[in-house]
């Protein structure tokens, strides 16, 4: 285990005099060159589409919202909607409170969401639009009506990212939401689930892992069906799926939550640690699943959970129980960990993604031999530790962590460490391409691929699909680039 | 002819568009009104376009940013752009619309050959810049850009915040300038200044025109000179025109700005016509450098073989050579060889089937020709941000109302340059011109061009698109990546015609074989028979079991 203090490394270039690229940076650089990061109603928006019947409309001009839609869908590849309050140059000196009714109105006419998610833009932030006191008056003028429930979250882009922005988004959500638990609950004991920016396929299976333990999950927030769904027959104005309101409302009854990400769940603003701090709900905060030992970390405590045992597992105190299916598909995958380790071992791989996926993806490599040369994020991350927990190589070398920079300063990092692998999201490409080495896609954003949305990470079999793709895509670049042209292996 | 007099199970058009009415609540129903239109191409009726967006109507319209960094200024490779604002505008334009420019190759060790396009360059403002005020950190990232990459040029673009906080980012071009002895355009174009991105187009071609055009007079060396405007190179569409202007022998000093050099845009008013190809994004230019330097414009399309052919023959005719004549009818003659056989492969497949395009400020024009040739039916069509004169032809300009919204962007006073303006055409030869009615300045607008009785939808919406496929059932629908998951979900391949998809180029000849093959493939693939499951069929009333026949393969 290492932790590499981030400060000391953020905004450091190679030396030069061997540099193989034209442009060098400079130490502390003004201007963000190819950002690794998105903007923060992005993450709301996402967060937004996760609820059911849930419709979000950005607050500002009407270009973050194109630009957003076009983002999201040009990564899962399916009908994503967000409405505008369509500032004019006139709203934007006098304030834009109007617009937002009349876009209220005209989103619950032509599409009756059940909710409507408002996240503002900066240019709403920026004039300070006070959306609670425009969404009170909404309200009274609307008394004798049924309007949906609304919930706001400020999401300037000029303070965090869109990993901010989805974060604190489920926390509005809950925040605004949830309600004192009335009587007693009488039916299955449930729990909030709070996965983070996931693929949907992650989402799915988080689903069926509490499914198959018999515990009734809230998962907050759940866009596997609205961002990944099948044909329709007729026009849906709002995609079917995502988490119902009531469970969301519920969650304040929930005998505990669990919060995924290395990050995340550690956050004191997080929804999890909100419904602790109000309503007491024990909160369970765990990395995500992501290799063998923090998928049997997850397993285990839904294990202990469905016995109704709210402690957090940890591994001295029990042993590790799991039905036969997920036992075999355990065991499948530490014998292809096997199979595949002489092609693996001591290659090194750079990584750059969102903190929580960082983290994850960090840990399954060291289990398999890879080793993180690079993990590198965009989101600036003031407690790095957990970030490198689990971070082992065999020679005993640490990786490079940068936290907060921009792909100009990955891809000099790149240029300097020479990995053999760069595992992130598309914005990779073109560092990949300089050194001619394979990027195995994950994360957000990826719009030169299909199947985005299906990529699975967690759990056992994301490991193992991972796993392979890895494995392969090195035999591959192998193969490509020799001289013999050799296909038995 | 009318569409439905061709169709006979079609429903009166009056009638779908009620439909389409009728769920709003009035105020929009009076506005949406106005933007849909039952085409008459004889007197087109007034529409109503580029008015201001109603909001909560999810519109497919970007902003005045998007109009000037990511349509008209963006697509300049040797510059080097950077967004002041906020992460979010940057990151979103940083390559998303397909206006390609080589890769940068690193094969021999160090970069051949200059490419900006694959940065994206963003001062990140943070609180501390929007309290505070952000022109220092502007003044340093570009003193930085200019340390690491040297650029001839450099363009800013503003970010709603920008203007708001008071930002002169005006200011902060000119001393950079100074200090660095280079170019440096600053272009306030924030995205709440207008209805739509195109806006941002009119400020874009005002700043283009006063801060690059006429920077350079080297006299071009070809015999034949001219610029072509509004061509952005999606997909590769500038490369193939500039491979049938070579074959043709024409030279062409710059286009406005697709797989062009800054030099070249500096250059370019030494050109001895202007061919427009997005009437909606640059018609602005086409008039001010008439206006400065006497360069004539005409209106051409090279979407289409025959549009091409078409474009090529009036070029010429212009220039008045029989050499070039002759050459252009020989190139046209080699080159539809292959057209004509491709559509010969691909008609059994498209002829008579529908087809509606909802795409741009002249797409939605530009490509009725490449489906006409394939023998498509245009059942609807609409544009997204484009003004009346697009739809109804420039002879409404003079009766174009003039909004606060349009008010807010500058209509720059242009007088001939003293020294170097020169008409291309004595009063003579305009005379000549027009008596054989050839016309200069046209625009006829896409309603003259369709059909009678077909809808002419602007800014489309979702429930509008809703129930134009319901009723035509359309065998592909040409639209952008905004729509595109919608239409297919429901059975109807989506051409995207905004960034062609993955594909392109679509313009001139070895386009057109291009788009003809691609629509094919579409309409032809198997996976639209799944799309409704054996048992959600609607009962056959031949034979009694289900029918498994594609929506697209039905019509």
């Amino acid at each position: 285990m290492s932790e590499v203090d981030a400060a000391s490394i953020h905004g450091a270039v190679r030396p030069e005099g061997n540099n193989h690229c034209p442009f060098t940076r400079g130490a502390s650089p003004h201007a963000t060159q190819n950002a690794c990061k998105m903007c923060t109603p992005l993450g709301a928006a996402l967060a937004f589409a996760g609820v059911e019947g849930c419709l979000s409309i950005l607050h500002g001009s009407q270009g973050c919202a194109t630009y957003i839609r076009r983002y999201l869908i040009s990564h899962f590849r399916e009908p994503m909607d967000i409405a505008s309050s369509s500032f004019s140059e006139e709203d934007a000196i006098f304030g834009g409170g109007r617009n937002l009714k009349i876009g209220l109105d005209n989103v619950c006419a032509a599409y009756h969401p059940l909710l409507v998610g408002v996240a503002t833009t900066c240019l709403a932030e920026t004039i300070g639009e006070d959306v609670p006191q425009i969404l009170r008056e909404y309200r009274e003028s609307r008394d004798n009506e049924t309007i949906p429930q609304i919930v706001h979250v400020s999401t300037a882009s000029y303070s965090g990212d869109h990993w901010d922005g989805f974060h604190k988004t489920v926390r509005a959500l809950v925040e605004q939401l949830a309600f004192e638990p009335v009587g007693v609950a009488t039916e299955t004991p449930s729990i909030n689930l709070f996965g983070g920016m996931l693929s949907c396929e992650d989402l799915r299976y988080l689903k069926r892992s509490c499914e198959e333990v018999g515990i009734k999950a809230h998962l907050i927030p759940d866009y596997s069906e609205t961002l990944d769904g099948g044909s329709w027959s007729a026009y849906r104005r709002i995609p079917d799926g995502g988490t119902p309101s009531a469970s969301i409302v519920g969650s304040s009854a929930s005998m505990a939550s669990i919060t995924l990400g290395a990050l995340s769940s550690i956050h004191p603003e997080s929804a999890g640690a909100f419904l602790h701090r109000r309503f007491a709900v024990p909160h369970l905060s765990m990395p995500l699943p992501m290799g063998i030992e923090d998928t049997d970390r997850f397993l285990s405590q839904l294990a202990f959970l469905a016995r109704g045992d709210v402690r957090p597992w940890h591994p001295d105190t029990s042993v590790l129980f799991l039905n036969p299916e997920t036992e075999s598909e355990r065991s499948r995958l530490i014998d292809s960990y096997v199979d595949g380790h002489k092609y693996v071992a001591g290659k090194r791989v750079a990584v750059f993604a969102d903190p929580d996926l960082l983290a994850g993806l960090g840990a399954f490599l060291s289990e398999t031999g890879l080793v993180p040369v690079l993990l590198a994020t965009g989101s600036k991350v003031a407690n790095t530790g957990p970030l490198v927990r689990r971070i082992a190589s065999s020679d005993g070398s640490v990786p490079v962590l940068l936290t907060g920079v921009d792909h100009a300063l990955i891809a000099d990092r790149c240029r300097e460490l020479r990995p053999d692998l760069i595992i992130g999201n598309s914005k990779g490409y073109p560092i990949a391409r300089e050194l001619g080495v394979p990027l195995v896609r994950c994360g957000m954003p990826i719009h030169d691929r299909i199947g985005a949305q299906r990529v699975l990470h967690l759990g056992y079999s994301g490991a193992q699909r991972l796993y392979d793709q890895i494995v392969n895509t090195l035999l591959e670049h192998r193969q490509d680039g020799s001289e013999t042209g050799f296909s038995y292996l | 002819m009318a569409l439905n007099e061709t169709d006979l199970s079609l429903p009166p058009v009056e009638e779908v568009r009620e439909e389409m009415l009728k769920l709003y609540p009035s105020k929009t129903r009076r506005k949406r009104e106005k933007q849909i239109i039952v085409n008459d191409p004889d007197s087109p009726k007034e529409i109503g376009a580029n008015t201001r967006t109603v909001p909560g109507i999810i519109t497919q319209r970007g902003c005045t940013y998007a109009g000037c960094k990511g349509v008209v200024i963006g697509p300049i490779g040797d510059v080097l752009h950077l967004t002041h604002g906020p992460i979010g505008c940057g990151y979103y334009s940083w390559l998303s619309r397909r206006n390609l420019t080589r890769a940068r190759d690193f094969s021999h060790g160090k970069e051949k050959g200059i490419n900006y396009l694959q940065y994206c360059l963003s001062t990140d403002m943070t609180e501390n810049e929007i309290v505070y005020g952000g022109e220092k950190k502007l003044e340093a990232a570009i003193e930085e850009a200019w340390n690491e990459f040297k650029p001839k040029a450099m363009v800013i673009y503003a970010t709603c915040p920008v203007g708001l906080i008071g930002d002169d980012i005006h200011a902060v071009a000119r001393r950079m300038k100074e200090k660095l002895g280079i170019n440096i355009v600053a272009l306030s174009c924030e995205g709440y200044r207008g209805v739509s991105q195109s806006a941002g187009h009119h400020i874009a071609n005002n700043k283009v025109f006063t801060d690059m055009v006429g920077l350079d007079d080297t006299k071009p060396t070809g015999r034949y000179n001219i610029n072509i405007l509004g061509e952005y190179n999606i997909g590769g569409d500038a490369w193939e025109i500039h491979r049938i202007f070579d074959l043709v022998g024409i030279n062409i000093v710059g286009v406005l700005s697709g797989a062009v050099s800054y030099d070249q845009i500096c250059n370019c008013h030494t050109a001895d016509l202007n061919v427009v190809m997005c009437h909606r994004s640059i018609n602005y230019m086409a008039e001010m450098m008439e206006t400065k330097y006497g360069i004539p414009w005409f209106k051409i399309n090279f979407i289409g073989a025959d549009s091409t052919a078409k474009s090529l023959r009036k070029i010429a005719k212009y220039f008045g050579d029989k050499g070039l004549i002759d050459r252009v009818e020989e190139v046209i003659a080699a080159e539809m060889i292959d057209v004509r056989a491709t559509l010969e492969k691909v008609k059994p497949i498209t002829s008579g089937k529908r087809v509606a395009l909802f795409v741009g400020g002249s797409r939605a024009h530009h490509y009725q020709d490449l489906f006409g040739e394939m023998e498509m039916k245009v059942v609807s069509a609409g544009y997204e941000f484009a003004h009346r004169d697009d739809y109804e032809g420039r002879s409404v300009l003079p009766n174009i109302k003039v909004d606060a919204d349009s008010r807010n962007i500058e209509e720059l006073e242009i007088e001939p340059d003293p020294v170097r303006y020169n008409a291309r055409l004595s009063e003579e030869r305009k005379r000549q011109f027009a008596d054989e009615g050839f016309a200069f300045k046209d625009y006829e607008g896409m309603m003259r061009e369709m059909n009678k009785e077909t809808l002419v939808i602007d800014d489309i919406s979702h429930h509008e698109l809703e129930k134009l496929i319901e009723t035509y059932k359309p065998a592909v629908i040409g639209s952008g990546i905004k729509d595109k998951y919608i239409v297919e979900k429901m059975g109807v391949p989506c051409k995207q015609l905004h960034s062609y998809d993955y594909g392109g180029p679509y313009a001139g000849f070895k386009g057109a074989i291009n788009f003809f093959e691609e629509i094919a493939r579409m309409v032809s693939s198997p996976v639209w028979s799944y799309v409704t499951a054996p048992w959600d069929q609607p009962a056959s009333p031949d034979n009694g079991t289900s029918s498994s026949k594609p929506v697209a393969e039905g019509l």
